[in-house]
């Protein structure tokens, strides 16, 4: 993957992403499933879906979750706990279900690795399918999503956020990191 | 002033009183606990946080509760636990507090939970050990017991979520409590706009009211419209002197029963820090009935220590000698 330099304009539209990922999605979706979205992004993205697929998550009965991966996060030591976490909420039993873990931006792998571990936590799933909207590339562990609705290769200078506007529709924003000493996650 | 309690940057690096923190901490203390109040419902009560960490709980002065949910609490954070029953220890060979300390610290210990019979020790290890160790006063004399006081807060949260709308009367030996002290400060520093305090004149420190707190000496008109009602221990083992007639005159006038917690409002519910005395400060009746939230105060208190230990022990970039590093 060759990275560049991309400006907000030449960002793709998260709405019209959103539509792909749901399209590409639905058919994973059958009994046994469930969907578990990761703070904050991959949890607006899964509110989202469960509209979008509303049908099929009614046919096949799919449950949903949410995790805040804060207290697995392998930066914990460095950066402590940020001041704001959410419990996580798996209201169903993970116990031999098919996981479709929605996340918002693929980087690194660490927030996978770590939801993963804490959802062996609740239970051993019969497998983990992971989904997310971009995967801007820059992975650090052998992890990778399965479903993503686009590729857009970033530098790592590059921070590529998704955003909630006050209507609830979603957007990709991008910033500069110019001092960042270590590339950030999603967050 | 200098607080002991925060860093330079304003973040919590021992937790030694609740006098003194920003409403910003307590907030964070609580919400926090939200988190971690779910773990104990996992297959896995454990989350990985403080792998590798050794906690030492310095119990200078018996409490089997306190010291075995801060046990619990550690080890759900995955820490390794130590616990010293240090009044049956070196102590009583002469060696002094701060010797006990520091060959804890010669065994890598990361956090030391210190409970003492004299206000102020938590202070004193805080004050002399090196940057990357942290302290949790877990009670002292008569002076603090700061996880009490956030758990007891964090109770009334979880069945009076609007704290700025709620009347709380605190009954009984404000004198020698550490934990009314606490409780105190938290309540008024998270905006609880009325606090009451109920005693005899004898069992009220001097200008209590300069602590924010309405005074009442008697029940019925303490009572009455409140929303929660904290019984405190009658602390017998603290009392010098007569202080009180007898036990059974004060649970006749202080004592918690149906009849007196009917002046308070109908669904307003009742705490107690444990040990109970029955029969002394609340009826057993009261004690076991519908409106008591003392079990649950308990559970709630695991997840308080949780959080104070994970917030204590994260983000220490700055150390020179950091435990653990980036990767797990």
């Amino acid at each position: 993957m060759l990275n560049k330099n991309l400006t907000n304009s030449e960002l793709p539209n998260a709405e019209a992403l959103l539509t792909i990922l749901a399209q590409k999605l639905q058919p994973l979706l059958q009994k046994n499933t469930a969907l578990v979205g990761i703070h904050s992004g991959g949890v607006w993205l899964m509110q989202r879906l469960l509209v979008l697929l509303k049908d099929s998550i009614a046919t096949h009965n799919i449950e949903y979750g949410t995790l805040d991966v804060s207290f697995y996060r392998d930066d914990y030591a460095q950066r402590g706990l940020k001041a704001e976490n959410r419990p996580s909420q798996i209201p169903f039993n993970v116990e031999n279900k098919h996981i479709i873990l929605i996340d918002d931006i693929f980087y690194t792998g660490r927030t996978t690795r770590a939801a993963m571990n804490e959802l062996f936590d609740y239970g051993r799933p019969a497998s983990i399918t992971l989904v997310a909207l971009v995967n801007r590339g820059g992975r650090e562990l052998p992890i990778a999503p399965q479903i993503v609705a686009v590729e857009i290769p970033l530098e790592a200078s590059q921070h590529l956020q998704l955003t909630q506007l006050t209507d609830g529709r979603l957007a990709l924003a991008l910033t500069s990191q110019i001092n960042s000493a270590r590339p950030q996650e999603h967050e | 002033m200098n607080n002991p309690q925060l860093d330079t940057d304003g973040h919590l690096r021992h937790l030694l009183s609740i006098e003194g923190l920003p409403k910003k901490i307590l907030n964070q203390i609580l919400d926090t606990a939200e988190s971690f109040a779910g773990v104990a419902e996992r297959e896995v009560k454990k989350v990985p946080l403080l792998r590798g960490k050794t906690v030492c709980n310095l119990f200078f002065e018996n409490s089997t509760r306190t010291r075995t949910t801060f046990e619990i609490a550690a080890k759900r954070l995955s820490a390794d636990v130590i616990s010293l029953n240090v009044g049956t220890s070196s102590q009583s060979k002469g060696e002094t507090i701060l010797d006990t300390v520091d060959n804890l610290i010669a065994m890598h210990a990361d956090m030391f939970v210190v409970r003492h019979a004299q206000s102020g020790a938590a202070h004193l290890i805080a004050k002399h050990v090196p940057p990357h160790i942290h302290v949790i006063n877990a009670g002292d004399g008569r002076h603090s017991h700061p996880t009490q006081g956030l758990l007891d807060v964090f109770t009334i949260r979880k069945y009076k979520p609007d704290l700025h709308n709620l009347r709380i009367a605190i009954v009984g030996d404000v004198l020698h409590s550490r934990v009314a002290r606490s409780e105190i400060h938290a309540l008024t520093t998270l905006g609880v706009p009325e606090v009451r305090v109920i005693a005899p004149k004898t069992l009220l420190p001097a200008q209590v009211e300069k602590l924010g707190v309405h005074v009442f000496h008697d029940m019925k008109s303490g009572l009455k419209d409140v929303d929660v009602v904290m019984m405190l221990r009658l602390q017998n083992e603290r009392m010098n002197g007569a202080m009180l007639p007898s036990s059974q005159e004060y649970f006749k006038t202080y004592g918690l029963t149906q009849e007196k917690l009917a002046l308070a409002k109908p669904d307003a519910i009742v705490m107690h820090p444990g040990p109970m005395n029955r029969g002394v400060e609340i009826d057993s009746s009261v004690a076991d009935g519908k409106q008591s939230v003392i079990l649950p105060q308990v559970t709630y208190g695991i997840a308080i220590r949780m959080a104070v230990m994970a917030i204590l022990a994260g983000g220490q970039s700055a150390n020179p000698m950091p435990a653990g590093g980036g990767t797990q």
